[in-house]
């Protein structure tokens, strides 16, 4: 049960679980914009790169990425 | 066909011919080794469990009303998209060691001849097999079914997997090697930017919000996403050296 538990949650969220975090926040911020009747479409491009690039800079390993 | 369509079905062709490669090498490397009967079975009996969960899931998914089913498929398809993206862009900027077909099989086909040979079924040829098509079919499964539920084109998306495994197939039986010339990197770079593009219209879409222009917003988020990825890719390069391919 531990085992399939753990496999379900490898597969969904995998090795990088501050991404899917990450995600769930996106979107439901995106939904109390969208609540307020307030443009909300914007958010979830940004907010997106932004996931992806704290992620691979973990990745990578290096402390500052995109900056020269 | 429509835009949405057609993307749908790259998207589905292209992640299912990647990970097919994958799974062929493994096939191909414990067929040849030890016994073709036993992995071609393993690989047989995998296909169908994933059919089974096509079939199975599918119907179901599609009765979920439209908004719940947007925000769980685009959550889920940006979960999958970014892991792809990741995956590829440090392979691609050089900080994850790139994944190489011919190591893969060598590795594989060692692996394979340390194991006994035995009479009937061999268990090992079945066992790898299944669990490799099983493995990587499994998240193909996954994006037939979010992607096809959403659309509302589940037979499209099976379609489009199923042609995928055929090519690779036929591109496997016609080199009789492994597929080691695929740019596996740039087809999970491709499909990583199609399900993170997927999935910011449709997460957004279903918790609430409006795209300006409706679904013509999807190619210009798809060129921003690709087109920060190519960013990261660049500084990441500006700063490595290359490492040499891993098998896996």
């Amino acid at each position: 049960m531990r085992g399939a538990a753990l496999g379900i949650w490898e597969f969904v969220v995998g090795d990088d679980w501050r991404v899917a975090f990450g995600i769930v926040v996106t979107l439901s911020a995106t939904a109390l914009i969208a609540a307020l009747d307030l443009p909300a479409w914007w958010l979830s491009p940004i907010a997106t790169l932004a996931i992806l690039y704290w992620s691979v800079r973990r990745g990578s390993g290096r402390s500052r990425l995109m900056t020269k | 066909m429509s835009g949405p369509q057609l993307s749908l079905a790259i998207a589905v062709f292209l992640a299912c011919a990647v990970e097919a490669v994958e799974a062929f090498t493994i096939v191909l490397a414990v067929g040849s080794t030890r016994k073709w009967s036993s992995a071609l079975f393993g690989a047989a009996v995998a296909a169908v469990v994933l059919g089974i969960l096509i079939a199975a899931l599918g119907p179901a998914l599609t009765v979920l009303p439209i908004g719940i089913l947007r925000l769980v498929v685009g959550g889920l398809l940006l979960v999958f998209g970014l892991q792809w993206l990741r995956k590829a862009i440090l392979r691609a900027g050089g900080a994850k060691a790139l994944h190489d077909e011919a190591v893969a099989f060598q590795q594989e086909s060692v692996a394979a001849r340390r194991d006994a040979l035995g009479e009937g079924v061999d268990s090992y040829s079945f066992a790898i097999a299944f669990k490799a098509v099983l493995l990587e079919g499994l998240e193909v499964a996954f994006i037939v079914l979010t992607f096809g539920a959403n659309q509302h084109d589940v037979p499209l998306a099976a379609l489009a997997a199923a042609l995928a495994v055929v090519a690779v197939i036929a591109a496997g039986l016609v080199a009789r090697a492994p597929l080691a010339r695929v740019p596996e990197n740039s087809v999970k770079f491709a499909v990583g930017v199609l399900l993170t593009t997927f999935g910011v219209f449709w997460g957004a879409e279903g918790a609430g919000a409006s795209w300006p222009g409706g679904e013509a917003a999807l190619p210009a988020l798809a060129l921003l996403i690709l087109t920060g990825s190519w960013l990261m890719v660049r500084d990441l390069r500006a700063g490595r050296p290359q490492l040499a391919p891993e098998p896996s």
